[in-house]
C-alpha cells in the first residue's frame, strides 16, 4: 500500500496549522539544546542509548505549564518527537505514546512516575494528542514512521502499543497492526488513570474512557478564551469613542468620554459574559444552543449593570434599545467560539449553529449602528 | 451536558458489524455499546462527530462525517473560502525557521 493511502481518514477539515509545521522543522537545533533537566540520562539498548528522563516536574515545568495555559508561550512549547525512556524499561516494558506538545507530554511523565517505560513522542507540531488527532497529525501515517524510525520493535519482545484514547480519532489501528505488526491498546483518556489502567489488566473502565467537562476543565481554558477577545476590545471601543465623540463640530473627547463611557462598560461586562461566564457557568444556562446560552448571559449581565447603577439612565430610549440589541449579540457570538474548547460539541452542531447565527449578528450590529445614527441625528436636532 | 439534538452524521451499518467492540472503547461519550454482541447506537444525541469509531473500525461498518465542532475553525474557513481551520497558529511566533 502507498504511504498516502495509509491516512484513512484523519478527519476531513484541513486544520493545516501550517505556521507550526515550519517552526517545529528544526526542532533540536533551537529550543530544546538549553538546561533540559527533564533529561537525566541514557538507558542502553542493543541499538544504542536512549533519552532518560524524569518523572518529576522541575519549578520551571510548573511555571512553564502556567505560562502555556494563559498565553501564546504554548505555541511554541515542544519537545523532539522520538523514543525516551522513563525509569529502567526493558524488552518487556509498556510502550506509551505521546504528542511533542510539552505539556501533554509532562503530564504523561508525571503520571508514569515509578513506572519502567518506553514513550514514542509523536510530531503533532506542538499540538495536544485530541487535538492533533482531530487534524490528523496524531494519526497512523505519524505512528507508523515513529515505530519505523525508533525501531522499537528490536528493544521489546511484545507487539503491543499504548495509545491515548484521545489520540483515536487520528489512529486507524487496523491500519498499524498490518503494517507494523504491533496492536494498539487504547488507554484511558486521562494520564491519571494509566496505573489503574494497568493494575486492572490493561482494560479501562467506563468512567475512564469518557471524557467529563467539569467547572474547573471549563475555568482552566478561559483565559485563552479572554486572551482574543480582549486583543479586539479597543478596536470596539474606539468605535465606541467616535459613535459618541461625533458632534457637528467635530470629534469631542469630552463627550466621547462622557457619552460613551456607560457603552464601554457593557462592552467589558458583554465581553466577560461570552468569555468567561458562560464557559464556567455552561451547563446551569438553559438550552444546548452555545450561541444562546451566551446571548442569555449577555442580558442577564446587560441588564445587571444597567439597573445596578444610574449611568445607564440614557437621556433617550433608542440608547437603551441599541444596549440591549447589540451587547448580548456580541455575548453570543464570543460564547460560540467556545464550542472549539468545548469536549462534546460536533461540527455539524456548529454550522447550524453559525448558519442561524450569523444573520441575527450581522443584522443586529446594523441595527444597533442605525439606532445609534438616529439618536446622534435626534442630538443635533436634524431630525 | 448535550449539544444540539439530531444533528450527528453518525451512521452504523449493523449487518457488516462483526461485534469488536473497539468502536465502544474510543467513543469518548459512550454513544455506541454493545447489544446482543453488535454495536448499537445508544445516545446518537451525545455523539461528537470525533470519528474515532469510524476510523478504528476494521469492515467500515461506521459512517460518521467526522469533524472538530469548532466555530472559529469553520468562521475561519468561510472568510477563506475553505474547509474549517483550526487557528492554533499564531503568525506572530513564526520568525525566522531554518
Amino acid at each position: 500500500m502507498k504511504e498516502s493511502e495509509i491516512v484513512k481518514n484523519p478527519s476531513q477539515n484541513e486544520c493545516g496549522c501550517t505556521q507550526m509545521q515550519n517552526s517545529s522543522c528544526c526542532s533540536g537545533e533551537d529550543n530544546n539544546i538549553k538546561s533540559l533537566k527533564w533529561i537525566i540520562g541514557n538507558v542502553n539498548t542493543p541499538l544504542g542509548p536512549v533519552k532518560k528522563i524524569s518523572g518529576d516536574w522541575s519549578r520551571k515545568d510548573s511555571l512553564e505549564q502556567i505560562k502555556s495555559r494563559i498565553s501564546s508561550f504554548r505555541m511554541n512549547y515542544t519537545v523532539d518527537p522520538g523514543l525516551y525512556a522513563i525509569g529502567d524499561p526493558d524488552e518487556n516494558s509498556d510502550i506509551f505514546v505521546s504528542s511533542n506538545y510539552k505539556l501533554s507530554f509532562d503530564i504523561l511523565r508525571k503520571e508514569l512516575h515509578g513506572l519502567n517505560a518506553w514513550i514514542i513522542v509523536l510530531d503533532t507540531k506542538g499540538i495536544n494528542v485530541w487535538c492533533a488527532a482531530g487534524k490528523g497529525t496524531f494519526g497512523t501515517k505519524e505512528l507508523i514512521s515513529k515505530i519505523k524510525q525508533s525501531r522499537i520493535a528490536n528493544i521489546v519482545r511484545h507487539k503491543k502499543i499504548i495509545v491515548p484514547q484521545l489520540g483515536a480519532p487520528g489512529i486507524d489501528s487496523p491500519q498499524v497492526k498490518r503494517i507494523t505488526g504491533f496492536r494498539i491498546l487504547f488507554g484511558p483518556v486521562r494520564a491519571s488513570d494509566i496505573k489503574e489502567y494497568i493494575h486492572n489488566g490493561y482494560k479501562a473502565t467506563e468512567v475512564m474512557r469518557t471524557v467529563k467537562f467539569t467547572m474547573w476543565d471549563r475555568f482552566i481554558l478561559t483565559p485563552m478564551e479572554l486572551i482574543p477577545v480582549f486583543k479586539k476590545l479597543p478596536l470596539f471601543a474606539l468605535i465606541i469613542f467616535i459613535l459618541f465623540g461625533l458632534t457637528p463640530a467635530g470629534i469631542i473627547f469630552k463627550s466621547a468620554l462622557l457619552k460613551g463611557s456607560p457603552y464601554l462598560i457593557a462592552l467589558l461586562a458583554a465581553a466577560l459574559a461570552g468569555a468567561f461566564l458562560t464557559p464556567v457557568l455552561l451547563p446551569y444556562i438553559p438550552f444546548r444552543s452555545f450561541s444562546i446560552k451566551g446571548w442569555i448571559m449577555g442580558i442577564v449581565t446587560i441588564g445587571a449593570i444597567k439597573f445596578s447603577t444610574p449611568l445607564f439612565n440614557f437621556n433617550s430610549p433608542l440608547l437603551t434599545i441599541a444596549l440591549f440589541v447589540f451587547f448580548p449579540l456580541l455575548s453570543s457570538y464570543i460564547a460560540l467560539q467556545f464550542t472549539g474548547a468545548s469536549t462534546y460539541t460536533n461540527i455539524s452542531g456548529v454550522k447550524r449553529e453559525i448558519k442561524i447565527g450569523l444573520p441575527f449578528y450581522i443584522s443586529g450590529t446594523i441595527a444597533s449602528l442605525v439606532i445609534i445614527i438616529f439618536y446622534k441625528l435626534f442630538q443635533w436636532s436634524i431630525l | 451536558m448535550k449539544y444540539l439534538k439530531n444533528r450527528s452524521t453518525l451512521k452504523l451499518f449493523s449487518k457488516k458489524c462483526t461485534g469488536c467492540s473497539t468502536c465502544t472503547e474510543v467513543c469518548p461519550h459512550r454513544v455506541i455499546v454493545m447489544r446482543d454482541k453488535k454495536a448499537f447506537i445508544q445516545d446518537i444525541n451525545a455523539c461528537m462527530e470525533c470519528g474515532a469509531c469510524e476510523i478504528n473500525c476494521a469492515v467500515d461498518a461506521i459512517f460518521v462525517d467526522a469533524g472538530v465542532g469548532c466555530a472559529s475553525a469553520i468562521i475561519t474557513g468561510m472568510l477563506n473560502n475553505t474547509e474549517p481551520i483550526c487557528g492554533c497558529s499564531d503568525n506572530s511566533l513564526n520568525g525566522g525557521c531554518c
